[in-house]
């Protein structure tokens, strides 16, 4: 198309008019791409702007009433009416934390091997396998974590690790029972099964983009596979790294379901990780339909802001992360 | 603007036997409560039949129904909490039970079945309290003499949403035990200071059939189908009941509605030898001066229909209708109160 519009005048002796025509209607489609572009890009700002003030709006009453001490409250109490949100900050931020120490290493583990080691025919079975499931609904997490899981944790894993930290002083308190099966740690557990497809799938897709020729050098000097790894493959693809586990991350933060089913549901802050607690997400879910008073609603809503500005901190986290990553690669 | 009964009667006959050629299919809307859904939805599928007027009920809790009529956007707001005097009139709010229900305690304690063991009002609110932590504890054992009772933990559960049955469970608890009032208090959600929350009521059911130790409080439809070991209340007249069909019935009984304020009534901890403590009916709400009279009118006449015909229906839900008298008296409410003409 470009071409035409210089060749036009070449053949034909009425060559200014129609070049100059033929450019405007050009100029006019590039400018309508460029506004229906820029249209959706700013629609996008408008909903979170959008979404922002209507959160904030709603969540004023609460926090006008409660002031800072919303945040630092750990008292959940409908009857009297003094809401806080301390207690589902700690457990949403305990679990996505726990969960996110037990699923990075070996969802790199899984992208290693698949990318590395495993032979050829078994990649994409593995592959495939990962990105289903991934596709699973979290509700079908939740059940599948209540009535299979937890009776599991309940009566082996939990009485072991019981037994296992009881003499140890420190870690007695942090695994103190008894056993309800439910609790922060099974959420954690769940939440590290859901976010383990995410970082798995992109991680190894950063991971093929090494160009083999780096992988080879290496090799040829004599690093074991072990060492082209570290030292190659996960420098080299960084970024790719943290974003993937910031999506895990994001999605463990937010997740709502299957949290609801496994954790307990209670808005207390104890020691042991094995007790019943709440996430932000999992007390709007549970709480909302039912919730009497223009107070309680909008304590709910307040907790949904919290929730926005923790997801916002940890994207801010992120983006700081990889900044000092480049700065350090340009030195 | 009253309606004679004589007239509605008719009317009433009428809409019946004209059932089948009804031209005007209008729709009633009603918003609210979960733990009346079943029995709505069912005795409107019944009522469909008869009369050919449909009704749209969304269930979105109790909160929702009270919001959404006093919005006026349905015809009628269902609540499994009444409101309080003062509440219906700030609203111009008519409310009337429909159905009775009663909360159960579920147990799982090896060796023992339904009905295996017998606690009373300040025990149970003890144990919700933390107070009591062991099967075994000397309060527990008093009440049941020669039953074996392990050393075990009791892990307590209760609903994580709010809820109707949270409702009756700690209004219950509140006027047996002044401690458990003060602590915690009565609503659809509170603070609870031991235990964990499930959802709904399979979710409570289902904590209590994987744990050992366990107590949970369900409706009695879940703990008759899911063949749950269940605990006896001594009641208020210090006898103790089986949870059953009759044993809310006769909670209901004993309330005189006709001198409540406003149908202002929570059925737990009735007197009555018979009455099982833990009982309590599900509210409907309506405006007094509806916007819409035709659509009130309908919603009425729904309700007429489904306290006389809806009896099986609502036993095949493990629902408790309410002692014809009461009927009787909240139709004569209808008349007096809301405006349908």
């Amino acid at each position: 198309m470009a071409n035409y519009a210089i060749d036009v005048p070449n053949q034909s002796p009425s060559a200014p008019a129609s070049r100059a025509e033929a450019l405007r209607r050009f100029r006019f489609g590039d400018q309508l791409f460029r506004r229906t572009t820029k249209a959706s890009a700013l629609l996008v700002l408008l909903i979170m702007v959008g979404i922002i003030i209507s959160l904030i709006v709603g969540a004023w009453p609460a926090l006008h009433t409660f002031g800072l001490g919303f945040i630092f409250s750990a008292s959940w109490n409908p009857v009297t009416e003094q809401f806080g949100a301390l207690a589902s900050i700690y457990g949403t931020i305990i679990t996505s934390a726990f969960a996110m120490l037990l699923a990075v290493p070996v969802g790199l583990g899984i992208a290693i091997f698949l990318t590395e080691i495993c032979p050829y025919w078994l990649r994409r079975p593995v592959g495939i396998a990962i990105e289903l499931l991934a596709g699973i609904p979290s509700i079908i997490y939740g059940i599948w974590g209540l009535f299979v899981f937890v009776p599991f944790v309940q009566t082996t894993v939990q009485p072991a690790i019981i037994a296992l930290f009881a003499p140890i002083p420190l870690l007695n308190q942090l695994f103190a029972g008894p056993a309800y099966g439910i609790g922060l740690m099974t959420a954690a557990f769940i939440l590290a099964i859901m976010v383990l497809p995410f970082i798995t799938a992109i991680s190894r897709d950063v991971f093929l983009t090494v160009p083999t020729v780096l992988k080879e050098a290496a090799f040829g000097i004599g690093c074991t596979r072990w060492e082209v790894v570290r030292s190659v493959v996960i420098p080299y693809t960084r970024v790719g790294l943290i974003g993937g586990i910031m999506l895990g991350l994001g999605r463990a933060l937010g997740e709502t379901m299957a949290v609801t089913f496994v954790i307990g549901n209670a808005a207390r802050i104890s020691p042991s990780l094995l007790a019943p607690g709440t996430t932000i997400s999992a007390t709007i879910a549970n709480e909302f339909s039912e919730a009497f008073g223009a107070t309680y609603l909008s304590s709910l809503i307040a907790l949904g802001l919290i929730l926005f500005v923790i997801t916002f901190i940890v994207l801010a986290m992120s983006r700081l992360l990889l900044m000092r990553i480049e700065s350090t690669r340009a030195k | 603007m009253k309606i004679n009964i004589a007239m509605r009667a008719a009317l009433f006959a009428c809409a019946t036997s004209i059932a089948a050629v009804s031209v005007h299919a209008a729709e009633i809307t009603g918003a609210g409560s979960t733990f009346g859904t079943p029995i709505y939805s069912k005795w409107a599928e019944a009522y469909k039949k008869v009369s050919g007027n449909s009704l749209n009920y969304q269930s979105i809790g109790s909160g929702g129904g009270i919001a959404q009529i006093n919005a006026n956007t349905v015809t009628f707001g269902a609540s499994d909490m009444p409101l309080t005097p003062t509440d219906l009139a700030a609203h111009d709010l008519v409310q009337f039970p429909t159905v009775i229900g009663g909360a159960i305690p579920a147990v799982n304690i090896p060796g023992i079945g339904a009905g295996g063991i017998t606690l009373d009002g300040v025990t149970l609110a003890h144990i919700y309290l933390g107070k009591i932590t062991k099967w075994n504890a000397p309060a527990i054992a008093k009440l049941n003499p020669g039953v074996k009772l392990p050393d075990l933990d009791i892990v307590v559960v209760h609903r994580a949403d709010g809820s109707g049955t949270t409702f009756i469970w700690t209004s219950y608890l509140s006027k047996v035990s002044p401690t458990f009032k003060k602590n915690v208090g009565v609503n659809t959600a509170v603070q609870w200071p031991v235990g964990i929350g499930a959802k709904g009521n399979e979710g409570v059911a289902n904590n209590v059939a994987n744990t050992k130790g366990a107590i949970g409080y369900v409706e009695y439809a879940y703990v008759t189908q899911n063949h749950m070991a269940y605990a006896k209340m001594i009641n208020k007249d210090g006898k103790v009941v089986e949870p059953s069909a009759a044993a809310f019935q006769a909670s209901a009984a004993g309330v005189d509605w006709a001198k409540s304020d406003h149908y202002y009534v929570i059925l737990t901890n009735q007197a009555g030898a018979a009455t099982w403590p833990i009982s309590g009916a599900t509210f409907i709400l309506m405006h007094g001066k509806p916007k819409d009279k035709a659509a009130s009118a309908e919603a009425l006449k729904f309700f007429d229909w489904s306290y006389h015909n809806g009896g099986q229906i609502a036993k095949d839900l493990f629902y408790v209708m309410l002692p014809s008298s009461t009927v009787k008296q909240i139709e004569a409410t209808w008349q007096k109160e809301i405006a349908t003409k």
